[in-house]
């Protein structure tokens, strides 16, 4: 029954992998986007100042009688300015001949439109970003250009870029922290549904074949829906296999019935010796197989209903009292004494039908094997464990086969001659496993044998 | 015998070098392990207690203390910049130019503000403003001018007496001159009629200070224009002849700083003396006795202008083309023949 079904992958671990890898993903995109988004920022506002002031300074020139002059503002070189000190290169060329400055920066730019150029490069051991722009002077009767090169390391850049890039990291990575928890989250909650779904099933009663009621969430209802309706064809076989042992239970018994008595009266009218004994024998096994039959669909009934139990509560004294009051009349066809000991009111919880059918079985045998004219002795006693005893006064379990006579079809030595199938005392075992306990075959020292069932 | 030509060398050498500077002096013991080549546009009087009272801290350096003036310290430097192990210039512009081009090395760790040093290689030590400096004597009967407008009044007002007495730098000379002209011109235009008026007095022009405040005690000049307040302190303690006035209309304070030659053969020991010159303090020029230098402010002095900031901004008037308009514009006022 507890068949542990076979696993292959978890959907929590892929639900919980899959979100976690997405957000890890995307906060390293989101690293990288802002990051060469603060790149480009950052670049731009340094071409900005060096537009700026390599502006101011080609403002500043002048054709003078024909003369150059460059007017550095102070502000050009002022504005270069930054918190980290970055070091600054410029040169000024007349057509292309050096005039001042640094003369190992060269102009990059192009003398066909009036577009600045920018780059960056290596100068005196250190990257600088440099800038390219020139200007046309036109004088009374020349025409000269003026080429202007500015450079400026990144110190101060860089440093701001560390800061942002810094930046950047940390809103990554807690972006990913709280994607990670959220899926951690949906996962569990999504997982709690199904646990709740488990939780559910699992908790139902055993005979608690209903459909499922509860609100579950849209993905799970194809799941849900198809657990009701295997479900009600479980529920629809089981009790189609109810009625089958009912009717089985009649169909055999009756025409068996029918046929003992025939027999039965067949007997009465037989005179001959061996002819009557014939018919003896023919009522016997009759009878025989009318008691296997019977017990047969007994055992067969409870193994469905120990299936299926439901537990409710009653008292045991009262029900043995009915059963011994049931079995009477047989006991008084045999001399025999039903003695019920023990307390006025025995509560307790479990299926009285199961339970009286074991006790039934256990005195049957106690009048089936004890002698006429004797005693037996029914004791209840409150638990826990709940003990019921059947005792009598015949001569016993025979003791060397007292360890397998609970086994199904087990007779004794001691059988021989008396109707029986064997199935008696595994009833009573299955009853008592049933509600969780056991069965317990004695001989008592004065004699005579002993079942107590513990419950 | 390595050793016998060695010395014979440096004896040989020695009076050679003497002649190239303006003053050499060695400070510390003879034994010590090191030797750091200092080279100065500072008197060497008014350093000479803060080298003093290094070597004495640091036995194992000796110093060799080098004066000359700072265009000269510039022109050396970059012709052989593994020839010195610091450079101490009050020529600001000239010293961040170095630094620019990369003759300093950074020294890594250093506490100094911001504004008192340019990427953690230039440092500035001291803050020291241009004054007018006046011979009492000569101003009799007149007021003592405290803005440059007082000063070309009263220039104007009497042009005898004035003629040939009037001093200031020649800025075609001096680093420092020019940088004070420069920072002058570009924050008022007072300057330029004051060297006007000047040149039209027949204005005497001069190297270094120390030569403006001789001639100023001795009574040949009354008045000299942009003298380094600190340097006119040191020479009268008290009520000498001299009256410093630093102009009320605007002042320019200079910084002298130091740096460590980016190719110093000794940069530890270097790096040790700027790191002591650093640390010189209001308390330690006290203990100078007078003849010293003023220390750094020790306020910001982004707000009020006064000081001259140390970044590339001070590159501008360094420019070549820049340079040549400047002295032009400033022979016309001041040479006039
Ligand atoms: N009270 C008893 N005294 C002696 N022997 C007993 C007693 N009860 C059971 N036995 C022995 O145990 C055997 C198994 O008993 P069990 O009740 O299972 O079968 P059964 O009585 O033979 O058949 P039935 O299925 O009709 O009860 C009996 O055949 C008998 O040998
Ligand atoms: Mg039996």
């Amino acid at each position: 029954m507890q068949d542990n079904p076979k696993v292959s992958g978890s959907l929590r671990k892929r639900l919980v992998l899959t979100l976690i890898g997405g957000a890890a993903l995307l906060a390293f995109l989101l690293f990288l986007a802002v990051r060469n988004f603060a790149v480009q920022v950052a670049q731009q506002g340094q071409d900005n100042i060096l537009f700026a002031s390599a502006s101011s300074m080609l403002d500043a020139a002048s054709l003078r009688d024909g003369v150059v002059e460059v007017d550095l503002p102070y502000s050009a070189f002022a504005m270069l300015t930054t918190p980290a000190d970055d070091r600054v290169f410029y040169a000024i060329y007349e057509d292309g001949t050096f005039l001042s400055g640094y003369d190992d920066l060269p102009f990059f730019g192009s003398l066909d439109d009036d577009r600045p150029r920018y780059r960056t490069a290596q100068m005196r051991g250190a990257t600088v970003r440099q800038i390219s722009a020139h200007r046309t002077l036109i004088g009374a009767n020349r025409r000269i250009n003026l080429q202007i090169v500015l450079a400026q390391t990144q110190d101060a850049l860089s440093e701001t870029l560390d800061r942002i890039f810094r930046t950047a990291a940390l809103l990554g990575v807690s972006f990913f922290a709280l994607a990670a928890a959220m899926s951690l989250w949906v996962t569990s909650s999504t997982m709690g549904q199904l646990n709740r779904l488990t939780t559910s099933v699992t908790r139902r009663g055993p005979q608690d074949l209903s459909p499922f009621r509860n609100p579950v969430p849209q993905e799970m209802a194809p799941l849900v829906k198809s657990l009701n309706s295997l479900m009600g064809r479980l529920d629809h076989s089981l009790s189609q296999s109810e009625d089958f042992i009912a009717e089985a239970a009649h169909r055999v018994r009756t025409p068996l019935a029918t046929v003992r008595s025939y027999a039965e009266a067949t007997l009465q009218r037989v005179d001959k010796e061996e002819n009557r004994e014939a018919m003896r024998s023919m009522i016997k096994a009759i009878d025989e197989s009318s008691r296997t039959a019977g017990q047969l669909l007994d055992h067969a009934m409870i193994t469905f209903r120990a299936d299926q139990m439901e537990r409710r509560e009653f008292d045991l004294v009262e029900l043995l009292r009915e059963l011994v009051l049931q079995l009477a009349p047989i006991a008084e066809m045999k001399d025999l004494a039903l003695n019920l000991h023990g307390a006025p009111s025995v509560p307790y919880a479990g299926d009285p039908i199961l339970i009286q059918n074991a006790v039934r079985n256990l005195i049957d045998n106690a009048m089936k094997y004890g002698p006429a004219e004797s005693a037996v002795d029914i004791t209840v006693t409150a638990g826990p464990p709940v003990r019921i005893t059947v005792c009598d006064e015949g001569p016993g379990f025979p003791a060397d086969e007292i360890d397998r006579l609970t086994t199904r079809f087990a007779r004794g030595q001691n059988a021989e001659g008396k109707v029986g199938s064997g199935l008696g005392l595994t009833i009573a075992q299955d009853v008592a496993g049933a509600h969780g306990g056991s069965i317990e075959l004695s001989n008592r020292e004065e004699g005579g044998a002993c079942v107590t069932l513990l419950l | 015998m390595r050793y016998l030509v060695a010395v014979i060398l440096a004896l040989l050498a020695l009076p050679l070098a003497a002649q190239d500077w303006e003053d050499r002096q060695v400070f510390g013991a003879g034994d010590a392990a090191v030797t750091l080549r200092i080279v100065s546009s500072t008197d060497t009087d008014l350093f000479a207690p803060l080298i003093e009272g290094f070597v004495s801290a640091n036995p194992d350096i000796a110093i060799e203390y080098l004066v000359t003036n700072t265009s000269d310290i510039d022109k050396r430097f970059r012709a052989t910049p593994e020839a010195f192990d610091v450079a101490i210039s009050s020529a600001m512009d000239l010293q961040l130019k170095l630094t620019n081009d990369g003759y300093a090395a950074t020294l890594e760790g250093v506490t100094h503000p911001a504004w008192a040093q340019w990427r953690q290689s230039l440092f500035a030590f001291t803050s020291e403003p241009a004054a007018i400096v006046v011979n009492r004597a000569a101003f009799e009967g007149l007021a003592i001018p405290r803005t440059r407008q007082e000063l070309i009044e009263i220039l104007r007002a009497h042009p005898d007496r004035f003629r040939g007495r009037v001093g200031t730098y020649d800025v075609r000379q001096s680093g420092l001159g020019y940088l004070f002209a420069t920072q002058d011109a570009r924050a008022s235009e007072t300057f330029w009629r004051l060297m006007e008026i000047m040149g039209g007095l027949d204005v005497a022009l001069y190297c270094c200070s120390g030569d403006m405040i001789d001639d100023l005690i001795a009574g040949r000049i009354a008045v000299a224009y942009n003298v380094l307040g600190s340097y006119a302190e040191a020479r009268v303690a008290g009520d000498g002849p001299l009256d410093i006035i630093l102009p009320s209309d605007f002042r320019t304070t200079m910084m002298r700083t130091a740096l460590v030659s980016g190719d110093s053969p000794r940069p530890e020991a270097a790096e040790r003396f700027v790191r002591a010159l650093i640390a010189y303090t209001p308390e330690g020029a006290a203990a100078g006795g007078g003849r010293s230098l003023p220390p750094l402010a020790v306020e910001d002095p982004g707000a009020d202008r006064a000081t001259i900031p140390l970044g590339p901004a001070l590159m501008t008037f360094l420019d070549a083309l820049k340079r040549d308009k400047f002295l032009e514009e400033w022979e016309n006022a001041v040479v006039q023949d």
